[in-house]
């Protein structure tokens, strides 16, 4: 059994509410960290334990939470991103659902060490039964006195509230977020400035994913030196994976960053192997946005070492032929998915989701949604290919936000390592129109471990 | 359908009133706006399922606010529906982890037993068939939403007694009431 750090206790009955929660252990971070701690010192541990952001970036917790203005007069701000909506990732909402005290311990003891007095917790508006969790918990912490004026009897006040989103996936983005919750659409901003200087209201603001703050937990609880013993080099401490696709055990997966692929898509403690008895094609590995790889590179770089869970491990060989960890997102395909028709579901995704601020994510979106489609039903030209991946170039890196890089990666990604699953859809229209056209005959062909 | 337009006056009731009063609080003061997903959450579900220009109006004047800063934010976000819509909005979702493990066949299965396609209403106005992106549920997929509840790993065999369920379901917002404390 690997280590786990957040969800040890989610098969206890009643965890879910506080009393089990704190006979548990729980709370014990913010009695440590507002009793005999300092606001800096609570921020230096997590500064060592080494956290990287869990929304998808895996920028270093500690170092963003340094950069929060501490000078300004303007009151401070910590929000908690609960959007959640990046394909293929689920862990927030089962994190949030199974121990929502955790969410709400790790925000008071975050807001404890930014210096906010008001947080919230931003949730997507269909995880409306979520909300209602969540709104249940926190009128616990108050009444047990872990919220409010005088927390634990000290001179520190929180307030926190759950703000629900309206349903777009951009307000995932940290400042379209902002935006949204100051009641606006969420149009990402232009930056800088960054959030930590002018975010919610004009105010100082720090952003984080659910995971990240749930993890300050036991950062605070077992110090940043220990917790930055677990995991591997710079990918510190546990992750939340959630997994779906073709495999046995679909689910939410608490792993010890350094695990190495090949055990997470086959041992019986994790996915359980291939549904069906069938055998594996791709994987996404950190949600809809990050490259997909072929088998033989998701199980092992491309100087044959087995692949790990790791940001590091997984980021190998960079896009000509590594991934990223992102969300933790772990989509799995077998060899009777259809490429071209699976991407076709994430090009529609981006084009349904672009704000349209940026003409190239707006246009160019729409325009890939379009030719995969052409393709996938058998109308596209053999030329369609590569104006996939000038589209996917030309708006990479061109736009105010990282939607139009999370558009065109998969795109260029699967035409990258998939070329010639685009080709036979352009010669032969006859064999695909059956939409299940690859379960009947699979798609067998030499393929080049790097068709960069 | 529900149709406020035909409605005399939109006006919330007590019980909401109190808690648009609670949630307006959670901001500083001046900056109300930020109440205005909440709101329109709370009015789509107080008035019939959708949101029409009288009921936008009514949530401007309530933050204090112009109703075109409504129905900017309104047309920005899926969740708010500007047409009305059926008792029961049903939206399967439609993404790659929820295509891998059929949910085109459960779209397909719905759509013939309620004999409407993906977007359309049945003619008495119970059902409305969307389809919607990943709605973070893909390791119990195939699903769908109804309200505020989802339904997950889904067979053709759940759908049927799902839908034989929903037949009697009098309004989905009441429905998404019943089950709500707080929004
Ligand atoms: C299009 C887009 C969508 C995003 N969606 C999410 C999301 O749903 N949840 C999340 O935590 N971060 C999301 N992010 C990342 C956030 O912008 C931000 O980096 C993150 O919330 C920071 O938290 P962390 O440092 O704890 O990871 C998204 C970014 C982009 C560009
Ligand atoms: S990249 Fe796309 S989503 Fe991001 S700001 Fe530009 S148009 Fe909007
Ligand atoms: S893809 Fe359907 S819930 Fe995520």
């Amino acid at each position: 059994m690997g280590k786990k750090l957040l969800l040890q206790n989610e098969h206890i009955p009643g965890i879910n509410t506080f009393d089990v929660y704190r006979k548990n252990g729980g709370y014990a971070s913010v009695e440590k960290a507002l009793k005999t701690m300092t606001p800096d010192e609570v921020t230096e541990e997590v500064k060592k334990s080494g956290l990287r952001g869990r929304g998808g970036a895996g920028f270093p917790a500690g170092m963003k939470w340094s950069f929060l203005d501490r000078k300004s007069e303007k009151p401070r701000y910590l929000v908690c991103n609960a959007d959640e909506s990046e394909p293929g990732t689920f862990k927030d909402r089962y994190l949030m659902e199974k121990i929502p005290h955790l969410l709400i311990e790790g925000m008071i003891t975050s807001s404890y060490a930014l210096g906010a007095n008001t947080s919230y917790i931003y949730v997507r508006g269909e995880y409306m039964y979520v909300i209602r969790i969540l709104e249940k918990a926190i009128e616990e912490a108050y009444a047990a006195g872990f919220l409010g004026n005088n927390i634990l009897g000290t001179n520190y006040s929180l307030n926190l509230y759950v703000q629900p989103g309206g349903g777009a996936y951009i307000c995932g983005e940290e400042t379209a977020l902002l935006e949204s919750l100051e009641g606006k659409r969420g149009n990402p901003r232009l930056k800088p400035p960054f959030p930590a200087i002018a975010g919610l209201y004009a105010s100082p603001t720090v952003v984080n994913n659910v995971e990240t703050i749930a993890a300050v937990v036991p950062i605070v609880n077992m110090t940043g030196d220990e917790y930055a013993k677990i995991g591997i080099g710079k990918s510190t401490g546990t992750k939340l994976i959630s997994a779906s696709g073709h495999i046995n055990k679909p689910g939410v997966y608490e792993i010890e960053l350094g695990l190495p692929v090949e055990e997470f898509i086959y041992s019986e403690e994790y996915c359980g192997g291939i549904w069906k008895g069938r055998k594996m094609k791709a994987v996404v590995a950190g949600g809809s946005s990050v490259p997909i790889l072929p088998t033989e590179l998701i199980l092992k770089n491309i100087k044959g070492e087995a692949r790990l869970m790791s940001y590091e491990s997984l980021s190998d060989g960079g896009f000509v032929s590594g991934t990223m960890l992102g969300s933790g997102g772990f989509i799995v395909l077998d060899e009777t998915a259809c490429i071209v028709h699976h991407l076709h579901t994430f090009a529609r995704f981006y084009h349904h989701e672009s704000c349209g601020q940026c003409s190239p994510c707006r246009e160019g979106t729409g325009w890939m949604e379009k030719v995969i489609h052409r393709i996938e039903h058998g109308h596209g030209h053999m030329s369609d290919i590569d104006l996939l991946v000038d589209v996917a170039k030309k708006i990479e890196g061109n736009t105010i936000c990282p939607l139009g890089d999370a558009a065109a990666w998969p795109v260029a990604s699967a035409i990258r390592h998939f070329r010639e699953e685009f080709e036979y859809h352009v010669k032969y229209p006859e064999k695909i129109k059956n939409p299940k056209h690859f379960e009947i005959e699979p798609f067998v062909s030499e393929k080049n471990l790097v068709t960069a | 359908m529900n149709d406020t337009a035909s409605i005399e006056k939109v006006e919330f009731s007590s019980e909401a009133k109190a808690l648009v009063e609670r949630i307006i609080k959670r901001y500083p003061a001046g900056k109300q706006k930020s109440a205005l997903l909440p709101l329109l959450h709370l009015a789509q579900a107080e008035f019939g399922g959708w949101l029409s220009p009288q009921t936008m109006d009514y949530v401007a004047s309530i933050l204090s606010i112009k109703p075109i800063e409504v129905y900017e934010v309104a047309s920005f976000y899926t969740m708010f529906n500007l047409k009305p819509v059926g008792k029961c909005l049903i939206e399967v979702c439609r993404t790659g982890p929820c295509m891998l493990r059929g949910a085109e066949d459960i779209v397909a299965y719905i759509e013939k037993k309620l004999g409407i396609k993906e977007g359309e209403t049945t003619p008495d106005g119970q059902f409305t068939l969307k389809t919607t992106e990943c709605l973070g549920s893909c390791g119990t997929a195939p699903m769908l939403q109804l309200g505020a509840d989802y339904y997950e790993n889904l067979t053709e065999e759940k759908v049927d007694n799902l839908l034989e369920k929903w037949k009697t379901i009098q309004n989905h917002s009441t429905y998404m009431r019943s089950n709500r404390q707080e929004i």
